[in-house]
């Protein structure tokens, strides 16, 4: 019995390594193609287009909402040690640094890292991946390569509009239905944001984006291996790339804010 | 007669526990055109994949011009593959390109031509195969028969030195079939590309190919030119031909 137990735990252990392993091969393979020529600038305007700009109408909605309830909670938070008047750093400081980027990668991920799985898994299943071998095009550079360049540019732009979008947020909530004076809400914004705390976000967001875009394309280029063939296979694939993502976000923004702080 | 252009000695493949190709024994001559026929899932697909390279055997050896594949050098092996294309049994199309792209991309990906020497080919093959004024459309929008003539289109857009077929004709209607058949026939003789066609398609398919190849349970059971299979007695060739469970 515990002997079965050990032998069952060891396999889920190799398991794991071996996909570890996989993984890192897998984005080492797709950033080493992005610096081989023929640059692929057409397809990385192309994701661009599907990560960032299809992308900003869900951004600016959970940015706006996400800033207000920042300024609501924090208000009464604040208004307990009267200190009230400090609400609009609290809001900005908390976007910048924290909400912003990991709420701009779940959000991104749950739009444009489903679908590169899905689709990845679709091409995976339909032996269109096989087709692109035989024709002596490399999958991973042609399908991997231009997203993680289209990621890199998106995430970063897109978590500074959540960003400004949800000072507004907090501003609309604070100011506006609250009665903080408008002036020191914006005032208390630009003293309190130093450079090195949007360096922080970007950093964040840049990382998110390498992460995530590699764990959703790998889960849909490896469909056939963890998830198994036919539509199943690709819905299985989809849900462990999005839930695997979200796990990674937290686990790196832990990481990186313990070295920032 | 000559070494044979590709060679199956041996070559044993399995998937887990089924044993797909068991010993398989095959020649495929150069500038002919090989049929392989049998019942499905008997392995035929998983034959040419070994070719392409998409599967590797587990024993066995696959030569080339006399050559083991799997002992080549990386270059060698990678000119070989340059010469191969391959039609898939269910086509294989991008669905996120139109049909211009899909056919188009083998061309656009690999070669250094002009992009307006890359169109007049494509259009070219294109008006060949019936396909004229769909370039806009997906694969999607297309009907079975049409998705099949775009996949040949595609396979044959590179000039191909030898053309892996994997039943190009399934699901044509009978007029669609001939034309497809006379297609690779003509296409054969114009570039003297090899083939190896899987197909169903019996008899018609014996009015195109030089030799037939059945494949039964894993192994090559009967291989010849068209005038062995007149001449021969064999009883599992002539059930199958005659349509009886082999």
């Amino acid at each position: 019995m515990l002997n079965k137990l050990i032998e069952s735990f060891g396999k889920r252990i190799l398991i794991s390594l071996e996909s570890l392993g996989r993984i890192i091969l897998f984005f080492l393979a797709g950033l080493k193609n992005i610096f081989i020529p023929p640059f692929q600038f057409a397809k990385i305007i192309d994701h661009t287009w599907f990560i960032g700009s299809k992308s900003i109408f869900v951004i600016v909605l959970t940015g706006f909402f996400t800033g207000m309830v920042i300024g609501l909670q924090g208000y009464y938070s604040l208004v307990k040690v009267g200190s009230e008047a400090a609400l609009g750093a609290a809001v900005a400081l908390t976007l910048i640094s924290e909400l912003g980027p990991v709420f701009t990668a779940i959000m991104v991920t749950a739009r444009a890292g489903s679908s590169m799985a899905a689709e990845i898994g679709v091409m995976r299943i339909s032996e269109q991946i096989d087709a692109l071998k035989t024709m002596h095009i490399n999958p991973v550079r042609f399908l991997f390569s231009p997203r993680i360049i289209a990621a890199v540019i998106s995430f970063p732009l897109l978590t500074a509009l959540f960003d400004v979008v949800g000072i507004f947020g907090g501003f609309i909530s604070g100011s506006i239905m609250l009665g903080i004076n408008q002036h020191v809400y914006m005032d208390t914004v630009i003293q309190s944001i130093k450079v090195h705390d949007i360096n922080g976000g970007f950093y964040k967001a840049f990382a998110f984006a390498v992460v995530t875009t590699t764990i959703c394309c790998y889960r849909g280029y490896y469909t056939h291996l963890y998830s198994g063939f036919g539509a199943r296979g690709v819905s299985l694939s989809t849900t462990n790339a999005v839930v695997q993502s979200c796990i990674a976000i937290f686990i790196f923004d832990y990481i990186i804010t313990f070295f920032l702080v | 007669m000559d070494t044979p252009l590709i060679q199956f000695i041996d070559v044993s493949k399995s998937f887990g526990e089924t044993l797909v190709l068991k010993r398989l024994n095959l020649s495929i001559y150069k500038g002919e055109i090989t049929a392989v026929i049998g019942k499905s899932g008997t392995g035929k697909s998983v034959l040419l994949k070994h070719i392409i390279g998409l599967v590797n055997q587990d024993s066995g050896q696959i030569l080339i011009e006399g050559r083991p594949l799997n002992k080549l050098s990386r270059t060698d092996r990678k000119s070989f593959h340059k010469k191969l294309s391959y039609m898939f049994q269910d086509n294989a199309l991008f669905d996120f390109m139109n049909i211009y792209d899909n056919i188009a991309l083998p061309l656009v990906e690999n070669s250094t031509f002009p992009k307006d020497q890359v169109k007049n080919k494509v259009f070219e093959l294109m008006k060949q195969l019936g396909l004229t004024g769909i370039q806009e459309k997906f694969p999607a929008q297309l009907s079975g028969g049409m998705k099949k003539r775009v996949a040949l289109a595609r396979a044959l857009v590179t000039d191909p030195k030898i053309v892996l077929f994997d039943e190009p004709t399934t699901g044509l209607d009978p007029i669609r079939k001939k034309n497809v058949h006379s297609m690779i026939q003509e296409y054969q003789k114009k570039f003297e590309f090899t083939a190896i066609i899987v197909s169903h398609d019996i008899p018609e398919i014996f009015n195109v190919v030089q030799r037939i190849a059945l494949l039964d349970d894993g192994i090559i059971k009967f291989e010849g030119s068209k005038k062995d299979i007149l001449d021969s007695h064999s009883k599992i060739l002539n059930d199958f031909i005659d349509g009886k469970d082999v």
